[in-house]
């Protein structure tokens, strides 16, 4: 609850900002604009660069502004306990904070983002016992978060809800992969009706649980920069015991969740 | 003679109706193609929209009935129409009794403002309006700061909305429409002319230009299918040459949608993950296609959002 007041908050408080923000601003001004990011979600902490310990690897312009796909690498996982992706001048900024809970593999995590702007992205891992580290990667795309997904709000709905989980190869003893699709519109609320003037309202993925039997693979807090039809990837210890279960819930108090047998190792 | 000449390329702009229909981009600028009796098409350059070309990118053109005039594709912004507003008031007075909106993508529609002096009929897909309300006020502002406010135009609403097929006449001129299924767009509206023949498929056929998939891929094969039913030998392409022969533009569009459709499924099937399929999938139709690098990215990765849910 607290991270989504904070999302919403820090909504509210750099509209302002984000209209200002653009393709020609200086390297100075993108600075000062991350530092007041982070006073703002990472209020007193002390954030330390590192590339092991969070690495962003993202196209450096996305063809596709509605759909920029990010991956987050934590090459030193064992101390990770969460990780925070910030996409600096999109109208919501705090894109997604994932938690990891025991049954999770943290190296690797992968999902699809809008970015609105040329912007800089920055990732923050916390680790375990309390230090904050960041990276940064600029990427060039314009107009994800005011592009429409498609072209009917009506079809953008169909099927919401419907969840995948696909597996991939798995080897015994080692970290397992898999791939959470969710159908969801993820609206923006930043979607013009011309005739109306009004906008779509905002509906997104806001919490997002997988675990494994009883034990957390990871929570997510999510934002309207995660694209339509969310798409996450993820590692998870292949030991545990019991179905893979997903629950997930929008800001509209759309609710649903789904289990998924893992496939067993082959050898 | 030599005056005459003169005389005449002074009264067409540059352009000479008895000309060669190829000499297509006069010094000056554009030209307007004689496809076909009576039928008029300015070839949209092979380029993305830019200050530099006014978003006339598409290929635009009309009809010559005995009554009235169509217009068949609008143009890519407010000038680019009154351009070719300008080119049929070079070759006819009758009136444009109606102007065809052929999709929701600004360098096909962004002309029409152009036209609504002379209250034409504005066709389109039944889908269009729709459409338009969410995405052309996106496509406005892009083009405001591209062009400027003066010559970006705006978006105007079809007022004969094509559910399923059409047909209105010029005067001895019956034109026949088909309301394609979510394809290239999720709103492609394609015509047929009786008199000559010639289908106008609009961007379900992109000949040279890279094909740009905004719909359905899989809905692209079957409508291609349509296309082929209505039995035209020659048509218009949306871009490229302003008339080809079907048959091998059909079959050179299918190899390309083909491409990206197998090799996407494939790699979804591989657990090749967005990011990387986008720098593999349909490579191999690199050297066909141009502007491919603009575009195949963005294609593969709605192919891939498309194909994943199968």
């Amino acid at each position: 609850m607290k991270a989504l007041i904070l999302a919403l908050g820090l909504s509210l408080s750099v509209t302002g900002m984000a209209h200002a923000a653009g393709a020609s601003d200086t390297d100075q001004e993108r600075v000062a604009r991350w530092n007041d990011l982070k006073k703002e979600i990472f209020a007193g902490k002390t954030i330390e660069p590192s590339e092991t310990m969070v690495r962003i690897d993202a196209p450096k312009r996305a063809e596709d502004a509605a759909l920029v796909p990010i991956t987050l690498a934590m090459s030193d996982k064992d101390k990770v306990k969460g990780v925070s992706l910030i996409i600096d001048d999109n109208p919501t900024p705090y894109a997604a904070h994932f938690i990891f809970g025991p049954a999770a593999d943290p190296g690797e995590i992968k999902l699809r983002v809008r970015v609105n702007n040329y912007t800089d992205v920055h990732a923050v891992t916390e680790t375990k016992d309390g230090r904050f580290f960041e990276s940064k990667q600029f990427v060039k795309a314009s107009g994800g978060c005011s592009a429409p997904m498609g072209m009917s709000d009506e079809e953008a709905m169909k099927g919401m809800g419907d969840m995948r989980l696909k597996f991939g190869e798995a080897t015994p003893g080692k970290p397992a992969e898999a791939t959470l699709m969710i159908r969801h519109p993820n609206f923006s609320g930043m979607q013009m009706n011309q005739v109306s003037r009004d906008y779509t309202p905002a509906r997104f993925i806001q919490k997002l649980d997988v675990s494994y039997g009883d034990t957390l693979i990871f929570h997510m807090d999510g934002d309207i920069s995660i694209a339509s039809n969310p798409v996450i990837n993820f590692g998870f210890k292949p030991e545990g015991k019991g179905p893979i279960k997903v629950v997930a819930s929008d800001n509209q108090d759309g609710r649903w969740e789904k289990t998924f047998e893992v496939p067993s190792a082959s050898n | 003679m030599r005056g005459a000449a003169n005389r005449r390329e002074a009264l067409f702009g540059g352009f000479c109706l008895c000309c060669l229909p190829t000499l297509g981009r006069s010094a000056e600028g554009f030209a307007m193609d004689e496809v076909g009796p009576g039928i008029f098409i300015r070839h949209g350059v092979i380029a993305d929209a830019s200050a530099e070309n006014n978003d006339a990118i598409a290929n635009i053109g009309f009809v010559v009935g005995k009554e009235s005039v169509l217009v068949t594709e609008s143009g890519g912004s407010l000038v680019d129409g009154q351009w070719l507003r300008g080119e049929i008031r070079k070759r006819t007075t009758k009136p444009i009794s109606h102007v065809v909106l052929t999709h929701v993508h600004p360098d096909h529609v962004f002309g029409a403002a152009a036209f609504t002096e002379d209250k034409p009929v504005f066709i389109g897909h039944a889908s269009l309006r729709e459409a338009l309300d969410s995405r052309g006020e996106y496509y406005r502002k892009r083009l405001v700061d591209m062009l400027g406010a003066d010559k970006a135009g705006s978006v105007v609403y079809p007022t004969l909305e094509v559910k399923d097929a059409a047909e209105i006449d010029l005067g001895d001129r019956k034109l026949s429409f088909h309301a394609h299924g979510k394809a290239h767009t999720n709103s492609d509206l394609s015509m047929l002319d009786s008199q000559s023949g010639l289908l106008f498929p609009a961007d379900l056929l992109s000949v040279d230009r890279i094909p740009s998939l905004d719909g359905s891929l899989l809905g692209w094969f079957k409508e291609i299918e349509k296309l082929k039913s209505f039995g035209a030998t020659g048509g218009i392409p949306g871009h490229g040459p302003t008339r080809v022969e079907l048959e091998p533009a059909f079959a050179a569009i299918t190899g390309y949608l083909a491409a990206l459709r197998d090799q996407t499924r494939k790699a979804i099937a591989a657990d090749v993950p967005i990011e990387k399929a986008v720098k593999t999938v349909a490579m191999d139709q690199r050297d066909k296609w141009q502007l491919f690098d603009n575009y195949n990215t963005r294609n593969v990765t709605q192919a891939y959002q498309e194909l994943e849910w199968e």
